[in-house]
């Protein structure tokens, strides 16, 4: 049985070989590792933990010790392919201008959110009248690190409005592999636990 | 009879002086040339076949070469031999591991204390002033002259760190790959403050002479030693300081009188008295100036970016130590900035120590790992074995 996590896999498959990736929260670079073994990619990380610099260098990665809030704008513009950042933009203090940057520094972006649209957050308000807690947003409302959540068709307006375009969209789940979903069809916004995006720049303006 | 056993094994060290014609001059920052140039240095290890395994450390502003064998005037062990030795991250046994005495220094290179051949006389003053540029520039005559074009590394910590910035904006092309350890990209003015009561001490000791101390057959020491010992203090941080001495006493009570009562002060007299017997006066305010004058980015006008522009195929590593408050981590990130907005490689992490700036020369696992990790990944792209 793999032990890879299904949104790994999933970025593994959309990766182009020997491009250039930042992942923007790498951890310990165990996804940037993976796509240097299978992908042959130049990597890059961005981590705020010592920890996991640590072992980023460790494993002979690049990674910058720095936050994805703080520390973007020091990365020139299409410097890379993709920028990835994995089920992290909702705990942004200001996602919009996160998103936007990552789309200024690479080509494409690979994006995972929580969808706050999934019947079961719904059903827990609705029912129950309380904050949901569920396997993709597993901590309580005091807890939690989530501070900017959205459904899945929140996150398509604010594609629409930053002239981000939807290039391919994935539904995860735990435990199962990723289906490829169309993630406008108004029943993904009920059965879509995390969505996985491929996002580029609608109209490629010089920089 | 009782054998102490040394904390690190000897290592096989060669080294000497090298000495360049009177018609290899070295073209200083100032717009002078200086002849004739002399460099010592201590190598470790042994260069490959294709010469593509040699690492240049840069020390610090009171190092030398002796960086992991023992001290010629001290006795003492290297001042990095927990980083350089057979299964450490810079391994004689798989590199070819060179350090220099810098230019302006005291320990057989070229320095205020060196012989002018032209008058037979200790240089003293008339030494030419030098910057962190000229160091790296002497060093490259150096390992050009060793018969190699590119290092596999440059690595150096606090003011190491700074040539080795230079070294990648002046020869990115003889450089495959960079560590730069507590360093900054420019002195702050409470660097250059903290410098210049350095050098006013030295320069109010009588015994300083106008800087002709030698001729006169006397030595600056206590100006000398409250240098060291006010430089010291900024080697460490506050918490460092008050773990290892708070407010602890010699002996019972107060001396009711101007003896070192405090740990603290016996301690810094003892830093400063045994610096006396191993650096040179003078050669303390030709580096101290270097360092004053360092300013990367003031010749790239003004943008430190710039000066990287030509060192985007050099793979980078840039570390800082949280409690370190003379080269602070906020400087490092600066370069890290200036390093990504040029488009190089580089990896950057904030070692959490509580040591401060000293932190470069003690135990500190995370910095063996940060360095091990990034010096293997590097060799395995340079094809080392």
């Amino acid at each position: 049985m793999s032990l890879v996590r299904e949104d790994f896999r999933e970025i593994i498959r959309l990766v182009a070989p020997g491009s250039r990736v930042l992942d923007v929260g790498c951890g310990e670079g165990e996804l940037l590792e993976m796509l240097t073994r299978e992908k042959q990619i130049d990597g890059q990380g961005l981590e705020i933990s010592s920890a996991g610099v640590s072992a980023c260098l460790a494993r002979g990665l690049a990674v910058v010790q720095g936050d994805g809030d703080r520390d973007l704008d020091q990365f020139p513009s299409n410097a890379f392919d993709y920028a990835i950042l994995s089920k992290t933009l909702q705990q942004m203090r200001d996602p919009r201008h996160v998103l936007s940057e990552l789309l200024r520094i690479a080509d494409q972006a690979v994006v995972s959110v929580p969808n706050f649209g999934h019947w079961r957050v719904r059903w827990a308000l609705l029912a129950r009248g309380r904050m949901p807690e569920t396997k993709a947003l597993p901590d309580p409302w005091w807890a939690t690190a989530n501070i900017h959540l959205c459904t899945l068709h929140d996150f398509i307006a604010l594609c629409d409005d930053l002239d981000v375009r939807i290039e391919a969209c994935a539904a995860l789940s735990e435990g199962q592999p990723a289906r490829s979903i169309n993630p406008k069809h108004p029943i993904e916004n009920w059965r879509a636990e995390t969505a996985l995006f491929l996002l580029s720049r609608r109209t490629l303006k010089d920089v | 009879m009782t054998k102490s056993v040394p904390a690190f094994p000897e290592i096989e060290t060669k080294g000497g002086i090298w000495r360049f014609p009177a018609d290899q001059p070295l073209r200083l920052d100032s717009g002078a040339e200086f002849a004739p140039l002399e460099m010592a240095y201590q190598t470790y290890g042994v260069l490959n076949d294709a010469r593509s395994n040699a690492i240049l450390v840069c020390h610090a502003l009171t190092g030398d070469q002796h960086m992991a064998s023992t001290h010629p005037v001290t006795g003492k062990p290297g001042w990095w031999n927990r980083v350089v030795g057979p299964g450490l991250p810079l391994d004689p046994d798989r590199y070819f591991i060179i350090c220099a005495n810098v230019l302006g220094g005291c320990m057989g290179s070229s320095g205020p204390a060196s012989i002018n051949p032209q008058t037979d006389e200790v240089y003293g003053l008339s030494f030419p002033m030098i910057t962190i540029g000229d160091m790296a520039r002497a060093q490259a005559m150096l390992i050009r002259a060793l018969g190699i074009d590119t290092l596999f590394a440059v690595v150096g910590a606090s003011m190491g760190g700074m040539q080795v910035l230079q070294w990648a904006a002046d020869f990115p092309e003889r450089v495959f790959s960079a560590v730069c350890i507590g360093a900054a990209p420019r002195h702050s003015a409470q660097n250059i403050a903290f410098h210049e009561v350095g050098r006013q001490a030295i320069m109010a000791d009588p015994d300083w002479r106008g800087g002709a101390y030698v001729q006169a057959g006397v030595r600056p020491e206590k100006g000398l030693a409250v240098a060291r010992m006010a430089a010291h203090i900024t080697y460490l941080s506050e918490t460092a300081l008050q773990r290892k001495f708070g407010r602890e006493l010699q002996s019972d009570g107060l001396s009711w009188g101007f003896n070192a009562d405090f740990q603290v002060e016996s301690y810094l007299r003892h830093q400063g008295a045994s610096f006396v017997d191993r650096f040179d006066a003078n050669s303390y305010l030709y580096i101290t100036r270097a360092l004053d004058y360092f300013d990367l980015a003031s010749e790239h006008d003004g943008v430190l970016a710039k000066a990287f522009q030509r060192a985007r195929d050099v793979r980078f590593c840039v570390l800082s130590f949280s409690s370190d408050w003379l080269y602070a981590t906020s400087e490092s990130r600066d370069i890290v900035r200036a390093l990504n907005a040029a488009g190089c490689r580089a990896s950057f992490a904030e070692i959490q120590t509580d040591k401060g700036h000293d932190a470069i020369f003690l135990e500190e696992p995370a910095l063996d790992s940060a360095l091990r990790g990034f010096m293997a990944s590097a060799a395995e792209r340079r094809g080392l074995k």
